[in-house]
């Protein structure tokens, strides 16, 4: 406990970098992912027979370990194989994977007298997806989400070992010195910056479908 | 060097060559499969016994939760630290980031069962023990399978990181190919280790396919869907 603290002491600056280093890393490709899965997530609603297509490719691109993307992307990108963007794309690839399937289901699951409703009152396509049935899908969407974020948080470490992973440097100085100490307190910010995360995103789940709330406490 | 990519190599393929591809893809198996018969050993009974009582739910539900925010490689560095190099301290930590998914799939798959089911067969005279292996769980399958498999491929990828710590398996192609600059060996191992993880999700899949009921999954009844949204992919132990 106290070596922590002593190398909290004389290394409060590198953790700080490495700290934001690694919420940049985790957050860019989150927001990302987020805004590529919506549409695509969309497309597999809208034509039905894409949906399992989209299953089974976020399934199979979902199971790629992920040190094996992050060490083919700069082949395939021709970045170097330093580079932040790395990182970035491969757990944007995973972000996709995830929400692009919780995204169809989410809107899936919106009750069709709702829809039909809202067609009824003379809203258009577009008017109907963004006014109604994406405000109704948001729960299953933003669930997708949390589970995007802690992943991203916690594999954002492995980068580390190309020698681009925000927390996973004290990982890996660790294991090199032999020395507990930083592995520690980069395990501790990593759970809690997830925590964070995960908290953050209920927060809004709370703030953007007050009638969920509602509902709960009716029932 | 010759233009022969490191993955096409018969040599790299030559059974008696140490440290060939044949060889730590067998090492990395052995790896997956100790990991995940002890980690099962240990969630599948708890998270039975969780779903069965309904005692001890806030462990079953956060373990999901916390096993996937634990960094993999964190988790690894230190138990080498602190167990010195070797396998035990990356079966442990292996063991460790298998049992969540499973224990949490365990008891969600047992919560969701219908307890008209689970009622109409104590009132047949089904003992406990019995009403948790006949009805419970062969209907709980679907999701325990989802968490089986979500378990199964983290276990397979943080066993590539484990290399990094001195372990063999298919890691030693990215980790030393990096260290050499040897780029071929690097595609060679992602592109292994990518389709080892693809071929045991879709195996486990079959297995799920022969092993759950048809009357479970709606298959061979006629049925075009299942009554209830059952889970099919490991990705639905993610959204649990």
């Amino acid at each position: 406990m106290n070596s922590v603290l002593d190398y909290l002491r004389g290394n409060h600056a590198a953790v700080l970098d490495a700290l934001g280093q690694h919420v940049v890393l985790a957050v860019v490709p989150l927001l990302i992912g987020a805004v590529v899965a919506l549409p695509l997530g969309y497309l597999g609603v809208r034509f039905r027979w894409l949906y399992q297509p989209l299953l089974n490719v976020s399934g199979v691109v979902y199971s790629i370990p992920s040190l094996a993307v992050f060490v083919t992307l700069p082949y395939v990108l021709g970045t170097r194989i330093l580079s932040p963007v790395n990182i970035v794309v491969a757990l944007a690839i995973y972000t996709v994977a995830l929400m692009a399937r919780t995204v169809s289901d989410g809107l899936r699951a919106v009750d069709p007298a709702l829809t039909e409703a809202a067609t009824a009152m003379g809203y258009t396509r577009t008017r109907r997806l963004v006014g109604v049935e994406l405000p109704l899908a948001l729960p299953v969407v933003l669930a997708g989400l949390r589970v995007a974020a802690v992943s991203n948080i916690s594999l954002v470490s492995v980068g580390a070992l190309l020698g681009v992973g925000g927390l996973g440097a004290l990982f890996t100085r660790g294991l090199q010195l032999a020395y507990p100490a930083p592995i520690v307190v980069g395990i501790v910010l990593s759970v809690l910056l997830a925590a964070v995360a995960d908290l953050l995103i209920v927060a809004l789940q709370r703030a953007t479908t007050p009638w969920t709330r509602l509902a709960e406490r009716r029932s | 060097m010759d233009d022969t990519p490191y993955l096409l190599d018969p040599s790299h393929w030559d059974w008696s060559v140490a440290g060939s591809i044949p060889h730590l893809l067998l090492a990395h198996l052995g790896y997956t499969a100790l990991s995940v018969l002890v980690g099962a050993l240990i969630a599948l009974p708890l998270g039975m016994l969780i779903g069965h009582t309904g005692r001890g739910a806030f462990l079953a539900i956060n373990a999901g939760n916390a096993g996937r925010s634990l960094p993999t490689l964190g988790l690894l560095s230190l138990l080498v630290t602190l167990m010195s190099i070797g396998f035990l301290p990356v079966l442990i930590a292996l063991v460790v980031l298998v049992v969540p998914p499973i224990l949490t799939s365990t008891y969600a798959g047992l919560r969701s069962v219908d307890p008209n089911a689970v009622d109409a067969a104590r009132g047949m005279g089904m003992s406990g023990l019995q009403v948790l292996l006949r009805v419970e769980l062969p209907m709980a399958l679907p999701v325990v399978f989802g968490g089986l498999r979500a378990g199964v491929l983290q276990v397979v990828s943080t066993a590539t990181v484990a290399a990094y710590t001195g372990l063999s398996g298919l890691g030693r192609l990215l980790v030393d190919g990096l260290a050499l600059n040897d780029y071929g060996r690097v595609v060679a191992g992602a592109v292994v280790v990518a389709a080892l993880a693809i071929a045991l999700d879709l195996l486990l899949g079959l297995v799920q396919r022969r092993v759950v009921s048809p009357g479970i999954s709606g298959r061979g009844l006629g049925r075009s869907r299942p009554a209830r949204p059952v889970a099919e992919s490991p990705l639905d132990a993610g959204v649990l």
